[in-house]
């Protein structure tokens, strides 16, 4: 339990020392504003992909719809904080997405996680779609032109705050009982309900909970950037999730970090290319896929437990 | 000696084409019983309707639990496998990318239920509960002498460890029947030999009733105290290994003698 | 009528679909990839039928079979660089790459010849037809038409020749048909050089009908012909045939209907619907996993 304790502390301290490292970095300049951009682009990156490798590289279901649960908590918080600007609002607005998010998760799950693999991709792709098909069409969304204006109340803070938090929640589930029965659902649906786990369960349980976070993620893209518009949460937009999670290795939250922020940095450095920039880029990702097919780090993950121990076994052998 | 599952004209027809048809069985509490007979005879077929993954065309399948005899038709797998009925795979199902403890985890999960939320957030009690399954997985383990293979991907392990890792898995579910599905396929005498000891090891201190189909006629002999033997989907015969050695109809289906 | 109409304009547009589900459709059968760089090998196919009848002067039929030839060939080169050293990749590792080929040649023409939409010209003059009150060109028919003879020329290729057996063998057990001595790797682009062309054939005509093309053209049709390999049921050719169809004829009732805004959507849910229903589409065929 102590051990527990100590290992919870560490990761903790670790983050605590990100925060100040950035803090203090963009104190002494060497972060300005459009370093900036690219921390909280990074940032929601995180988020949005530590829920989508839950979906398909934890609970095996391929999901080609991310976008369209960013959208839902982007829009519910942009309606909310027109209406009520203040910090208290984007609350209540992210928080509103994300029981949206969720429930129209679990309606689009249930009848469709029976599909497999490139069906179910395609049906929650098309699900996606009507998603923000409807946003387009609705008043309140102000149709294809989107809602601009909107007050600024995320920050780097908040987003790197938000990061840790779903990354903590995302990690705790995945090592949890419900999480090693989503995981066995994964690896052999047939056994898993053999030994009594409801599959159907875990499996729509995975993606409420990516939906949820995906509304995070959105809620937080809304208040950072200020614009929406139905266009930012379309297939594109699931498919750029969906590389971060195979380039990072799927089924590895550490990849899913590593790559967000290295695909972060490659585009912040290659803003200078212009219209070269998207013909270097698919270039990279084709060339990372051919050299790299397990991603950059596989299923790997850093431990601050395997760490310790190693350390300890080292010192047991000297 | 009180009946634990009941089988009642059991038929499935794929098509037309009669996979099992008008079965019936019975196997009662702390029993050790086999189901013989030639390939394509049907019994996978019955083990699957038993435990669910196959719906049954007709006839039924109950169960004695607390509160009664309880009909298992039209069940979900897992609602089944709660209920007490666990088993093994013809061919090997084990979570290959997980380590053999976790393997054994995931059979405990039905029976140790956690809040959706309760799994977010660490709570002491989370640190309890998982302390409680690790060292019951790990228990387990130990009586098959697996326990130093328990951090080992299930892939990796030999042919023979997966086998029984998979007999392990069914038993942390805590059934009242392990339906073991071919164990012995694919192994050499030596470790059909141990197998045989396990089945009987876990018969006797589990106190579980196991319905064991088997191709290794030294085995099945050695071990059941009842034999079931099917042939084209029908229940040829019944009885004690004495009585089906010596039963003419068993012997014409297996030396293909009575067509 | 108005329906009789609306069936007509249809299947016109239900053609092209049909035409770039095949390609799909074939190329999944055979090694499980989505290939979503199809729909910009049918953009290329457009703009190779463009500069050939801007630049040569050739007339339409000579563009549409140079078109043919040239996304075959592009095919068989996407193939070859890219899907042939994953091979042995988890799919899902190929299926990223795909996209990052479709990324390439759709930034890749926008930075060589601009992302402005371009007036494709007109080899052929429209002629419209006027009879039982319903209006049909004689695009509409040459699209129709032509689509229709591809699919039957398809189907021959497929059920008669010794590379179309080939096929069909690696799509049911590569494994086996390496063991009787079929070379998996020719088979392989053989099947792309087949589905691209189809691809340009579609890139062509869709150039004629719409007058416009551009870099993007091929990305939402490349979709709503998977859509339409996924809706009759993937991996069977005539699978991807109805799928197109209906998808197209869906649309235009869609539209014809005053709900143009909803169209897209319409076609999802009727995806949707469908895979609920049928789990392997229109025309497959659900197996059960042994256990």
């Amino acid at each position: 339990m102590k051990k527990n304790l100590k290992f919870n502390a560490i990761w903790l301290l670790i983050a605590i020392a990100g925060w100040i490292l950035i803090n203090v970095l963009e104190g002494v300049g060497i972060i300005d504003q459009f370093a900036e951009n690219t921390l909280v682009l990074i940032g929601i990156n995180i988020i949005l992909a530590t829920g989508l490798n839950l979906i398909i590289g934890f609970s095996g279901q391929f999901s080609l719809g991310h976008a369209g649960f960013m959208a839902l908590g982007a829009y519910a918080a942009a309606l909310v904080t027109q209406a009520i600007p203040t910090p208290g609002g984007f609350v209540i607005g992210m928080v509103a997405g994300m029981i949206l998010a969720g429930v129209v998760a679990l309606i689009i799950g249930m009848p469709t996680l029976r599909l497999k693999g490139d069906y179910l991709a395609i049906a929650t792709m098309g699900a996606a779609e009507i998603i923000r098909i409807i946003i387009v069409n609705l008043k309140i969304t102000n149709g294809p032109a989107g809602l601009y204006g909107l007050p600024q109340l995320a920050n780097w803070s908040l987003v790197y705050v938000l990061v840790v938090v779903t990354t903590i929640f995302t990690v705790n589930f995945i090592h949890s009982r419900n999480g090693r029965a989503v995981m066995s659902v994964r690896e052999d649906e047939i056994a898993a309900e053999s030994m009594g786990i409801n599959t159907t369960k875990f499996k729509v349980a995975a993606f409420v909970f990516g939906g949820m976070t995906a509304a995070i993620g959105g809620a937080l893209h809304a208040s950072y950037i200020q614009t929406i518009a139905p266009n930012d949460f379309g297939i594109m937009q699931s498919i750029n999730i969906l590389i971060i999670v195979v380039m990072g290795g799927i089924g590895s939250i550490t990849g899913t970090f590593a790559a967000a922020i290295l695909l972060g940095i490659l585009d912040m450095v290659m803003q200078s290319f212009g219209a070269l920039r998207m013909v270097l880029y698919s270039l990279a990702l084709i060339l990372i896929m051919i050299f790299r097919p397990k991603g950059l780090f596989g299923t790997w993950e850093f431990s601050v437990k395997r760490l310790f121990n190693r350390k300890k076994k080292a010192k047991e052998g000297a | 000696m009180a009946v634990l599952l009941d089988v009642k004209d059991l038929t499935k027809n794929f098509g037309g084409l009669a996979a099992v048809s008008d079965v019936n069985l019975h196997l009662d509490d702390n029993e050790l019983v086999a189901l013989i007979g030639p390939n394509g005879a049907g019994k996978t077929t019955l083990f699957n309707l038993m435990t669910g993954q196959t719906p049954p065309s007709e006839g039924s399948i109950s169960l004695r639990t607390n509160e009664g005899m309880q009909v298992l038709n039209g069940k979900k797998p897992y609602h089944i496998a709660d209920m007490g009925l666990a088993r093994t795979f013809q061919n090997i199902r084990l979570f290959k990318e997980l380590s053999v403890l976790d393997n054994v985890l995931i059979s405990m999960t039905s029976k140790n239920k956690e809040n959706f939320f309760g799994s977010l957030i660490r709570t002491p009690n989370f640190y309890k509960t998982e302390a409680r399954l690790r060292k019951e997985a790990l228990d387990l383990l130990e009586i098959f002498e697996m326990q130093d293979l328990a951090d080992t991907l299930a892939s990796n392990m030999p042919y023979g460890a997966q086998r029984r890792l998979e007999i392990i898995r069914a038993l942390a579910t805590k059934p009242k029947i392990l339906f073991l599905d071919e164990p012995a396929a694919g192994m050499n005498p030596e470790e059909t030999a141990a197998l045989t000891a396990t089945i009987r090891q876990i018969q006797k201190d589990f106190g579980i009733t196991v319905l064991l189909i088997e191709h290794d006629m030294s085995l099945v002999m050695n071990v059941a105290e009842r034999i079931y033997v099917l042939q084209y989907g029908k229940l040829l015969a019944e009885g004690t290994p004495k009585e089906i050695q010596s039963n003419q109809a068993v012997i014409d289906a297996y030396l293909g003698g009575g067509v | 009528m108005q329906i009789l109409q609306q069936l007509i304009n249809g299947l016109s547009l239900g053609s092209i679909y049909a035409l770039l589900a095949l390609g799909y459709t074939m190329v999944y059968g055979i090694i499980k990839l989505i290939n979503f760089a199809h729909g910009d090998v049918y953009m290329l196919g457009a703009f190779w039928g463009y500069y050939m009848i801007n630049q040569f002067h050739v007339g339409f039929w000579t563009a549409l079979i140079v078109s043919m030839i040239f996304c075959a060939i592009v095919g068989v080169v996407i193939e070859f660089l890219a899907y042939r050293p994953l091979r042995n990749s988890p799919r899902i590792v190929v299926l990223i790459t795909a996209i990052g080929v479709s990324f390439l040649l759709e930034n890749g023409m926008s930075y060589l010849f601009s992302s402005s939409p371009r007036d494709f010209p007109q080899a052929m003059q429209m002629v419209r037809y006027h009879f039982w009150g319903i209006s049909i060109s004689n695009i509409q028919i040459l699209i129709l038409v032509t689509s229709i003879v591809l699919m039957i020329l398809l189907q021959l290729i497929i059920k008669r020749t010794r590379m179309g057996k080939a096929m069909r063998a690696v799509s049911v057990d590569p494994e086996a048909a390496k063991l009787i001595g079929i070379n998996v790797n020719h088979t392989i682009s053989f099947t792309f050089a087949l589905g691209s062309a189809l691809a340009g054939a579609a890139g062509v005509m869709i150039g004629l009908y719409y007058n416009s093309i551009d870099p993007l053209m091929g990305m939402t049709p490349g979709i709503k012909a998977f859509v339409a390999a996924v809706l009759g049921g993937i991996g069977l050719i005539p699978g991807a045939a109805l799928g197109g169809f209906v998808i197209g004829i869906v649309e235009t009732i869609v539209q014809a209907l005053g709900f143009s805004a909803f169209r897209d959507a319409a076609v999802y849910a009727i995806l949707i619907i469908i895979l609920i229903i049928r789990p392997a589409g229109i025309l497959g065929k659900v197996t059960r996993e042994k256990v």
